[in-house]
């Protein structure tokens, strides 16, 4: 059983982040339509363990619920999200400066932005939750459950340019 | 530092999640290394290219009130409840003040002689249980039962047999109250057991409530034909209601 008050807390505490809710849903489904739809239900979840939230950093915790949910969403589409073996990259190229990167240090915001869209699910997510987010690499290990030297070499992939494909 | 291992940290350093020995060793090997510094540049551009916001989606205005209006339909509860919880509560606080009320007026405005009665009568049925010695004469056929009081008492009480209706005499049992001896007549429900009390009602001027609930007893009383009945059981209330009403009859 819950009350007015508590909604009302909810919708004071937690629907300040929705923009931030909705950019990474947004960055991990790469269309409107779907991004909404996922903020919808993790703001349904969210509200659903609400009490079980002991005033931990608010934000990461709705996203981390909206990770949760992204992923279960495309599991019900039978959608594999695109996942490397073990989410790590192995060969982040070092020295010869590729055309992409010499592209992206003037790329132009659509061209940094399908760049961005191309990466590979893990990788999109870590990015966006560190340079939309300013999240530390320990609160994206806790969001992603990944141990934080994944999280070090997932955003290696800035490093070039998004060289990964 | 080499090379690789400054590949392994240079994102961190960019992004100042080193520890400062981890980041003086990267730095110091980038101010040598061209190639390495030239990561670093790439790394720091495609940052600001990502942080300047251009790349943030905002949410539409309607999302918001979507998220809203899905929470409320989903819980359906979520105003109506606080209401309906609200008077569940005022309604339990009233029948509590109601009862404690009548509780503290019953006891106050009770006659002290009827307050020891009414203890009397719950200690004497509590204590025809505890005994094992619910009756002196054990029949359901009130034909016994009755002349069984014969010599005992002054009066005959009745000795109705209700076994149709659900409430089966099991017997009389001789007992004591308002110093005198009464007739207690023993009717079975079920596991629980009924005492009646009765005695001629003549002298009493005490006008008693009907009913009441001592030490988790429901008592019912009443007086007809000059008869003063007491009624004492675990029973519910409305099934010694039920008992009552149809020994009146």
């Amino acid at each position: 059983m819950f009350d007015q008050n508590e909604l009302n807390a909810f919708n004071e505490t937690v629907l300040p982040h929705l923009d931030a809710a909705y950019n990474l849903a947004r960055w991990l489904t790469r269309n409107d339509h779907d991004a909404e739809d996922v903020v919808q239900e993790a703001s349904l979840r969210a509200f659903k363990y609400w009490k079980g939230f002991s005033g931990r950093d608010c934000r990461s915790w709705l996203l981390a619920i909206v990770r949760n949910t992204y992923y279960s969403w495309i599991r019900t589409r039978s959608v594999q999200p695109e996942l490397t073996e073990d989410g790590e990259i192995d060969d982040v190229d070092e020295g010869n400066p590729s055309p992409e990167t010499a592209l992206l240090q003037n790329a132009d915001r659509e061209m940094l932005k399908a760049a961005l869209e191309d990466l590979p699910v893990e990788f999109r997510e870590a990015i966006v939750l560190r340079e939309m987010e300013g999240l530390s690499y320990k609160e994206i290990a806790d969001i992603a459950t990944v141990p934080i030297g994944t999280v070090m070499s997932r955003l290696a992939a800035r490093a070039s340019g998004f060289k990964l494909f | 530092m080499t090379c690789n291992e400054t590949r392994n940290l240079r994102n961190a350093y960019v992004d100042g999640e080193l520890d400062s020995a981890g980041s003086l060793a990267v730095e110091s090997h980038v101010r040598a290394c061209a190639s390495c510094s030239r990561d670093v540049e790439n790394v720091r551009a495609l940052i600001s290219g990502i942080e300047n916001g251009a790349l943030r989606f905002k949410a539409p205005p309607r999302l918001k009130r979507n998220v809203q209006a899905a929470i409320r339909k989903a819980n359906p509860t979520a105003t109506s409840s606080f209401f309906r919880w609200r008077w569940v509560s005022v309604a339990v606080s009233v029948v509590l003040i109601i009862a404690l009320t009548w509780t503290v007026t019953m006891r106050r405005t009770q006659s002290s002689e009827e307050a020891q009665l009414v203890d009397d009568i719950v200690s004497n049925h509590v204590r025809s249980m505890m005994a094992n010695h619910i009756t002196d004469v054990s029949s359901s056929d009130s034909h016994t039962v009755k002349p069984w009081f014969g010599g005992k008492l002054d009066y005959s009480p009745p000795a109705k047999d209700l076994t149709e209706q659900g409430f089966r005499l099991i017997g009389g049992r001789l007992d004591y109250l308002e110093n005198r001896p009464v007739a207690a007549l023993v009717y079975q429900r079920s596991q629980h057991f009924i005492n009646l009390f009765v005695w001629p009602s003549g002298r009493s001027e005490i006008k008693p409530k009907d009913q009441l609930s001592l030490q988790g007893y429901n008592v019912i009383h009443w007086t007809q034909s000059g008869m003063t009945y007491w009624l004492i059981s675990e029973l519910n209330l409305p099934e010694l209601n039920e008992c009552a009403r149809l020994l009146q009859e």
